[in-house]
């Protein structure tokens, strides 16, 4: 996209969970950056790791869970070797973060001015008074009355809580929003109202944004660049147009037949047989491979590398399966 | 609650075997230690020899009889103690939980009632006036520690009551005692067994302070009632450790195996507990300083 710094360069990160069963490896390997002002997407099934990535980035993960390997680069900053007191600072500052639920993630016994108003004194040690109204100042930007400011929770719409949350995660100008699964809990009307003032917010305050969520379609007409998860690994990652129109691997043909497409002819959907693997003990090769109906012998044994089959189209699996006329 | 999840969780396990060591050797006094524990066998405060292998005390009792069937009489009124006040208290705690209203005020008031009395004036007041004997012992103790533990379940019955599964056992039709004890009844097994626990604690410390204190009957021979026994002859005076600490180190050991039970019990109920030690194993080895952050653990892959 632009020739400068990527706001957040992933590289090769793993992180496991720690059970009695043994470590989960939730997280293998991932490596992928997002350029500033970019909409990438992460998309993949329950269970797959997005989330998990998502809040190992701000390493808010509690343990069991613990990072094992790689690099989170943010501005030219290494998240991994921080300790404390830089952590607190770049949370928020440079990387905010917009939960799966609104609802959970407001306190249900402070106003929403305070709370808006905390992150301000908090972070730039303002008083209490020009905190409040640079808390109004954001609720108007996402469109809310500031009156509002001394409503709790409980007393607005789903649609305003999320409001307020985005509010929140914008509130210090941050390099790179993660959002969660933002809309999930809405309803269809409500989510495109939410995804519109995002573009909106995005296109004047210029934040890139780790998108994630399993809705596919959705995801297709946010983001610029999806990357498609499997079982803690990138199987796909292209720019969207390109994941929607020509899936490559059979993974993310499946997770697209899975939904049903509001043009064109009736399609039965196909979906996916079988089920995730156990992390604990996860298929050697090719995690995909159980399930797989184009899999090669070759993918049992050995782990598939990320590789560009076509320009700015990546793909993991070896050369040999079946792919397009054009892709190498 | 599985038992076997227990067994295989280390703190738990060595409470098991703990506490298992203590029934085994009350149940199997009459082989351990034959012979009448209250027999004069020979010369007071003689030290630890083969013949007495834990001495004699300042009555010429052999201390090894005493304290092994002492286990008998102070478990079991441990035990008694433990069901018949957690009985108590589920039935009224639960029943004040679930049912609220003037049923939850009553006996509320009735739960307030008996957690401001002082418990030690009462046990040594009811002690005193009623005939004494093991089961007077269970019952003063039932009576004065089951509170706290409806206390505890009727704010568990008082949460859960207002879960989603309940209203689906309303809406299905289905009875108030049925719902209360096959529906709640369940959720809370962890904190009854825990209370349970406790209560069995609170059941063996109480029953030996009041035998020490020499209001239960003295011709058992309990943990409590060797204590007093080696109080009322001077052993402390004379030297003659032997005669009390055997007794007291079993009082300890079985609330200290009790204790691990109840901390199994939770690692078991609270996974991140396990985790977490599992987790603190991992950074040791790592030598990594823990951070408020997600750990890094790096590590070839």
């Amino acid at each position: 996209m632009t020739t400068s710094q990527p706001v957040l360069n992933l590289c090769d990160l793993y992180v496991e969970y720690l059970t009695a069963r043994g470590p989960v490896q939730a997280v293998n390997g991932v490596s992928f950056s997002i350029a500033p002002g970019e909409v990438f997407g992460l998309a993949g099934e329950s269970g797959c790791g997005k989330s998990t990535i998502a809040h190992t980035i701000l390493r808010v993960l509690r343990p069991p869970a613990i990072i094992t390997g790689g690099q989170i680069v943010v501005k030219g900053r290494d998240v991994l070797q921080m300790d404390d007191e830089t952590l607190e600072a770049f949370r928020w500052r440079d990387v905010s973060m917009v939960f799966q639920s609104a609802m959970n993630s407001l306190n249900p016994v402070m106003n929403v001015g305070n709370q808006l108003a905390d992150v301000f004194i908090r972070h730039k040690r303002m008083s209490k008074r020009e905190a409040l109204e640079r808390a109004s100042e954001l609720l108007i930007g996402v469109d809310i009355d500031q009156r509002r400011l001394s409503s709790f929770p409980h007393q607005l719409s789903g649609g305003m809580r999320q409001r307020v949350v985005i509010a929140m995660a914008m509130a210090l100008e941050p390099a790179l929003m993660i959002m969660d699964e933002p809309t999930t809990a809405l309803d269809v009307v409500v989510q495109k109202d939410i995804m519109q003032q995002i573009r909106e917010l995005k296109r004047k305050m210029s934040f890139a944004i780790l998108f994630i969520t399993h809705d596919l379609s959705l995801m297709t007409e946010f983001s610029d660049r999806i990357g498609i998860m499997y079982a803690g690994e990138i199987v796909e990652q292209a720019q969207a147009r390109e994941i929607f129109n020509n899936p490559l691997h059979p993974y993310t043909q499946g997770l697209l037949g899975s939904f049903p497409a509001l043009a064109g002819p009736k399609k039965r959907l196909t979906g996916i047989a079988g089920s995730p693997p156990d992390l604990v003990a996860p298929p050697a090769g090719c995690r995909f491979h159980p399930r797989c109906w184009v899999c090669q012998p070759i993918e049992q044994v050995v782990k598939p590398q990320l590789r560009e089959v076509l320009p700015g189209h990546w793909l993991a699996a070896h050369p040999g399966m079946p792919l397009p006329p054009g892709a190498a | 609650m599985d038992f076997r999840l227990l067994l295989r969780n280390p703190i738990g396990r060595i409470g098991i075997i703990v506490v298992l060591f203590f029934v085994v050797a009350s149940l199997g006094a009459p082989v351990i230690a034959p012979g009448d524990p209250s027999e004069f066998v020979g010369d007071p405060n003689q030290p630890p020899s083969s013949e007495h292998i834990f001495g004699t005390d300042p009555q010429g009792k052999d201390v090894f009889r005493q304290t092994v069937w002492g286990g008998r009489i102070s478990l079991a009124i441990g035990f008694g103690t433990a069901i018949l006040a957690i009985t108590v208290a589920i039935l009224i705690g639960m029943t004040a939980g679930f049912f609220g209203g003037l049923v939850d005020n009553l006996l509320t008031l009735l739960m307030n009632l008996f957690l401001v009395i002082p418990g030690l004036p009462l046990l040594i007041l009811l002690a005193a006036y009623l005939a004494p004997s093991t089961s007077t012992v269970i019952g003063t103790l039932a009576l004065t520690g089951w509170a706290f533990h409806a206390r505890i379940f009727r704010s568990m019955v008082l949460s859960l009551r207002e879960k989603d599964f309940v209203a689906a056992s309303i809406v299905s039709g289905e009875g108030n005692f049925t719902i209360l004890f096959q529906q709640i009844l369940p959720n809370m097994i962890n904190i009854i067994v825990g209370s349970f626990i406790g209560s069995l604690i609170y059941g063996i410390g109480a029953a030996t302070a009041l035998s020490f204190l020499g209001l239960t009957e003295m011709t058992d021979v309990t943990w409590g009632t060797n204590l007093f026994w080696a109080q009322n002859g001077g052993a402390l005076f004379s030297g003659a450790w032997w005669a009390f600490v055997p007794s007291g180190i079993c009082v300890a050991l079985t609330a200290f195996g009790l204790s691990l039970i109840n901390y199994g019990m939770d690692e078991i109920t609270n996974p991140r507990l396990r985790a977490e030690r599992e987790l603190a194993k991992v950074v040791k080895n790592a030598a990594l300083r823990r951070v408020r952050a997600t750990p890094f653990v790096p590590r070839a892959h």
